[in-house]
């Protein structure tokens, strides 16, 4: 590892810092259900991608199947979630006075 | 000369690996409604890890870590617009608002939710290709 790759993986780590922040700020704000789940399957690649490069700065290759393992958690969770809403939309059109859309995901 | 040359690359690599989960961040909270972020992160995020699995396989260079940073790209690239495509129909059915400035929508009104059915889009006879003429 030269320096130039060092300095590279510091601001590689700066650049996913800021992404993490913003997804997160995402996640908390979300004004809907979908926007909360759009920001998780982000933050979980984010975490794919912080492990990738926690594998080059240390050089410890358990790492990468840290990062195997977040990205299938992620799929699975993600196509779990849009399975919930569907269901939500699925109810909530068999109502005949739905709740409103904020209080769609009880 | 070979040490420099991987160096460049992984330099490349972890740059634009880094500067796309940023700019799928960036697409998350500033784009409008939920479809347009969904397609943010799903574009931008899944170059953002290959691009970082990448930059593994040729750093470290070993081959058991090789073979499980493209087995981690090809799944990347596998379950993305699957899981993409899932939470976008979901977003869709629930009836979330969408951006005032959207021109067109081709499942306006197909949609059936109480019975459970996508109809065909309804073709007007302008569209069709004229029926030919019957000989005799």
């Amino acid at each position: 590892m030269s320096g130039a790759v060092t300095v590279a993986i510091w601001f590689g780590w700066a650049m996913i810092a800021a992404a993490f922040a913003i997804g997160f700020a995402r996640l908390v704000k979300g004004p809907h259900l979908p926007d909360r789940i759009v920001a998780l399957d982000m933050l979980a690649l984010t975490c794919i991608a912080a492990a990738c490069l926690m594998v080059l700065s240390s050089g410890v290759a358990a790492f990468l199947d840290f990062a195997l393992v977040v990205a299938l958690v992620s799929f699975l969770s993600t196509v779990a979630f849009a399975r919930y809403v569907e269901w939500v939309a699925l109810r909530r059109a068999r109502q005949s006075k739905p709740p409103p859309l904020e209080q769609a995901d009880d | 000369m070979t040490d420099l040359l991987v160096d460049l690359l992984l330099v490349v690599l972890i740059l634009a690996g880094g500067g796309f989960a940023l700019v799928a961040a960036i697409g998350i909270w500033r784009l409008p409604d939920s479809l347009m972020r969904m397609h943010a992160s799903s574009k931008a995020g899944t170059l953002g890890g290959s691009l970082l699995l990448f930059a593994v396989a040729i750093g470290v260079g070993e081959l058991d870590v090789v073979a499980r940073a493209l087995a981690g790209v090809g799944f990347l690239l596998f379950t993305t617009p699957i899981a993409s495509h899932l939470i976008a129909r979901a977003t869709y059915l629930l009836g979330v608002p969408r951006w005032e400035g959207q021109v067109r929508d081709d499942l306006e009104g197909r949609y059936d939710l109480a019975a459970r059915i996508c109809r065909a889009p309804a073709r007007s006879s302008a569209s069709l290709p004229p029926s030919p003429a019957k000989a005799d």
